[in-house]
């Protein structure tokens, strides 16, 4: 086996003892989610991720041979034991549930959602792919895409992730085959194109060696000068995915003794000073905020992500669920609106079914209706009255009272929401907003200020909005058909 | 090993500055895990009825503790701390759970399974496992039974174990207290379903997210006392099994050849004295431990022997209710 050795594996062994160092990294965890099926080789990619950035320690290592007895032809420990953690996913040899993983580099740290690859899991991806800023899709060099593969982009660009990692494996069975290499790449950044994820890199990695992964094989692949893995991974973006202005759901309301009254929430969307205005949601009262007030004293801004308690100038009746947002930049707020949905539940969604909706700390009554259903296979929309288990489809949600969101598109935390069965209490579906519905006649909101209105006949406008091309282009472009104008 | 500046701080053009703390800003991967671990304890105090949080004394839980104070801040922790005793945790423990909840004026629950003293189950008599289960398994769900709470905060984090990699933020637990791995309810962006009927409870882990590192590091930047054996120093060690196992308190009875030696020694877990091996280091201060711990090659759990009790020991107990 030595004299097959890669120079990338001869490397690793060389690697002296990590230098011990406060590290101090200047951005917050990349999350992403890895797309494949066991025949691809994920775990063995993402076994190979932990193991070469030190994420694996030996006592892990040696559990793992304990449990197996099993180890590859490279001598290293079994990565899929590893990585499949509960006794049912060992017996049966395969991934079940999402499973995350942490392991850093000197840059950045990072958060892998290792979600199965069967049809019948859809739903596992749907849950990983909800808080990832990246996707790696992985395809075998020697098949090149699948079904799957355009299952898996599809889920992860409907879920609002705009980067893709292709990791074209198993490089050294193709003898290392340049041209395979860049046909598959091609093939995959047109389907990546007609999801409308232009941010695409891709890699030619041998997990099981460990080339491309953490360490550059120019030894086996001159040819190839791109970056690794996780070169690819470092410079990713966060996605910013957050287009709105100041945003904060009101979590709780702090009343820790006479004369203070604060709102705590965690800002989901812009900034915001003392001395901003602000409406309060569903009420439209409006005030001005006096402090930003936390645990480190008091401070003079905040950005998305902070978890912040907000007092303001006036005496206001603000509750839990309320939503607080910038006076000139505010969110969507209705009872009809227009969504994407992920069929979570083995009972599917029901046409007319009432549901509990929460979205953020705001949880209404909603009737849900379902209007297309997505065949992952071919990518087309069709109609539909019910959504199956692992199901994509839209649908039409009508509330009672007044719902608060942005489009999904402008914002992942206050355009996304789940369903809750009343009757079990279950989690049965994730949802992604769209936009509000109307009647016909009314004025569009003020979000349409940006897009561009296509108009065309009922019917073709039909046929346009489901196509991939409109969906990609969501948020730059309006379709104008007579019963889709939007309004109050 | 240095930092290379490639990615933009998020705040844009804004400034941020936080008055008064002595210290400087945390950095924004720190910030991240702040930022969502109180997002949790908000919207568990916010959704469930009697949260409670299950306080073990160690690292994870003086974390777990400082988040709480900040979540509520400038309130009071709206809920009560429950620490469960097995009877045989390190003394250094007790009297730092002590004047930590005195400080602070805590509200601390203290339990002890009465089987224990009425029927002598001691680690050495009943083994690990089953003592394991009694003491602690069966203590908390009484504790937990005891006090009607219907959301329990606990300090576990996903990279401790494998079974834990796929736990919810918000586990679900039945009137029985197990835990579904096969069933579990799915958990998408930050939007957590709360949704119970009376009976079941919700175990909900805010450093879900975390690693030991992370742990450490943000111990560091927060300067958040620990209990002193995380730190090294000399102390009376006997060697059971490969196990470092500390020998400054009578409980211990030694075995015939067993020798007490005195070390340099620091645990990186703490738990029952018995059942936690020490590690052999030098690192006495913080900054030596996190030194130490990033080119560490081993984790943190091996030295507890309940994990490795059998295959998937962790997931049963689990199952079975423990935390």
């Amino acid at each position: 086996m030595a004299a097959q050795l890669s120079p990338a594996i001869e490397q690793q062994t060389i690697v002296p003892v990590a230098e011990a160092s406060t590290v101090t990294r200047d951005s917050r965890p990349l999350r992403f989610i890895t797309c494949g099926s066991v025949d691809d080789g994920k775990s063995t990619l993402i076994g190979r991720l932990l193991w070469d950035t030190k994420a694996v320690k030996e006592d892990q290592a040696a559990a793992l041979n304990r449990d197996s007895g099993k180890q590859n032809d490279l001598g290293l420990p079994d990565f899929a034991l590893l990585l499949d953690g509960l006794q049912a996913e060992r017996e049966q040899g395969i991934t079940i549930d999402v499973a995350y993983r942490y392991f850093a580099t000197d840059r950045r740290s990072f958060i892998v959602a290792d979600t199965p690859g069967h049809v019948q899991y859809t739903r596992n991806m749907a849950t990983g792919a909800s808080t990832a800023d990246l996707a790696v899709l992985l395809v075998d060099a020697r098949t090149g895409l699948l079904e799957q593969t355009r299952r898996h982009a599809t889920i992860a660009a409907l879920m609002g992730i705009r980067q893709f990692v292709l990791a074209v494996n198993k490089i050294d069975l193709t003898d290392y085959d340049e041209a395979g290499f860049h046909a598959i790449a091609r093939q995959f950044r047109e389907l990546a194109l007609t999801l409308g994820v232009r941010n695409v890199v891709a890699i030619p990695v041998s997990a099981l060696r460990g080339e491309n992964i953490v360490y550059p094989a120019t030894g086996s692949m001159p040819w190839y000068e791109g970056q690794t893995l996780v070169d690819a991974l470092e410079k990713a973006t966060q996605r910013a995915g957050q287009s709105t202005g100041f945003r904060m759901g009101v979590q709780r309301v702090s009343r820790p003794g006479e004369g203070f009254r604060g709102y705590q929430g965690t800002v989901t969307g812009g900034s915001i000073k003392p001395g901003d205005s602000v409406v309060v949601l569903p009420s439209g009262v409006e005030a001005n905020v006096r402090q930003i007030v936390t645990f480190d004293l008091i401070r003079n801004a905040a950005v998305a992500g902070d978890a912040i308690t907000l007092v303001l100038d006036r005496p206001v009746d603000i509750a839990r669920g309320d939503m607080i947002a910038a006076i000139d930049q505010r969110p969507l707020t209705g009872t009809a609106f227009s969504a994407r949905l992920v069929a979570l539940s083995p009972d599917g969604i029901e046409a007319g079914k009432r549901y509990w909706l929460k979205a953020g700390s705001r949880r209404q009554r909603v009737q849900v209706s379902p209007v297309t259903a997505l065949d992952l296979a071919s990518g087309a929309w069709s109609p539909a009255t019910r959504l199956p288990l692992n199901t994509i489809g839209t649908v039409h949600l009508d509330f009672e009272e007044t719902a608060i969101f942005d489009a999904y598109d402008t914002n992942r935390q206050t355009g996304a929401f789940i369903l809750i069965d009343p009757e079990t209490n279950n989690t049965v579906a994730g949802g992604m907003i769209e936009g509000k519905r109307g009647r016909p006649g009314s004025l569009g909101h003020d979000g349409d200020q940006d897009r561009v209105t296509i108009t065309l006949p009922a019917h073709l406008a039909e046929a346009f909005r489901e196509s991939d091309f409109a969906r990609a282009h969501r948020a730059e472009i309006k379709v104008s058909g007579p019963e889709e104008v939007e309004g109050e | 090993m240095t930092m290379t500046t490639t990615h933009p701080a998020p705040a844009g053009h804004l400034k941020l500055v936080e008055h008064g703390r002595g210290r400087p800003p945390l950095d924004p991967h720190l910030k991240a895990l702040e930022n969502e671990a109180i997002h949790i304890f908000r919207e568990v105090a916010a959704e469930f009825e009697r949260p409670v949080m299950l306080y073990s004394i160690g690292k994870d839980s003086s974390v777990l503790l400082h988040l709480a104070r900040k979540a509520f801040h400038p309130g009071k922790i709206p809920f009560p701390l429950l620490h469960v005793d097995t009877g045989w945790k390190f003394r250094e423990m007790i009297a730092f759970r002590d004047s930590v909840a005195d400080r602070l004026g805590l509200d601390l629950i203290v339990h002890s399974n009465p089987r224990g003293k009425a029927e002598g189950v001691t680690p050495f008599s009943h083994g690990s496992s089953r003592y394991t289960d009694i003491m602690k398994t069966e203590a908390l769900k009484q504790a937990l039974d005891a006090g009607k709470f219907d959301a329990a905060f606990g300090g576990a984090r996903r990279d401790e174990e494998a079974s834990r990699a796929k736990e919810r933020i918000y586990s679900f637990r039945t009137p029985e207290h197990s835990w579904d791995p096969r069933n579990q309810r799915p958990e998408l962006w930050s939007i957590y379903n709360g949704m119970i009927r009376p009976g079941e409870s919700v175990r909900a882990f805010p450093l879900s997210n975390w690693t030991e590192v992370d742990i450490w590091r943000y111990i560091e930047a927060e300067e958040i006392d620990l209990v002193p054996l995380y730190y090294a120093a000399p102390r009376k060690v006997v060697d059971r099994d490969g196990m470092l196992i500390l020998a400054e308190d009578e409980r211990l009875e030694l075995l015939p050849g067993e020798e007490i030696t005195t070390e340099m020694v620091r645990f990186r877990t703490l738990g029952c004295f018995p059942l936690t091996g020490a590690i052999r280091s030098q690192a006495t201060t913080l900054s030596e431990v996190i030194d130490e711990l990033e080119i560490a090659t081993v984790s943190e759990r091996q030295g507890r022997a309940i994990d490795r009790d059998q295959a998937g020991s962790m997931e049963k107990k689990k199952r079975e209710g423990y935390f």
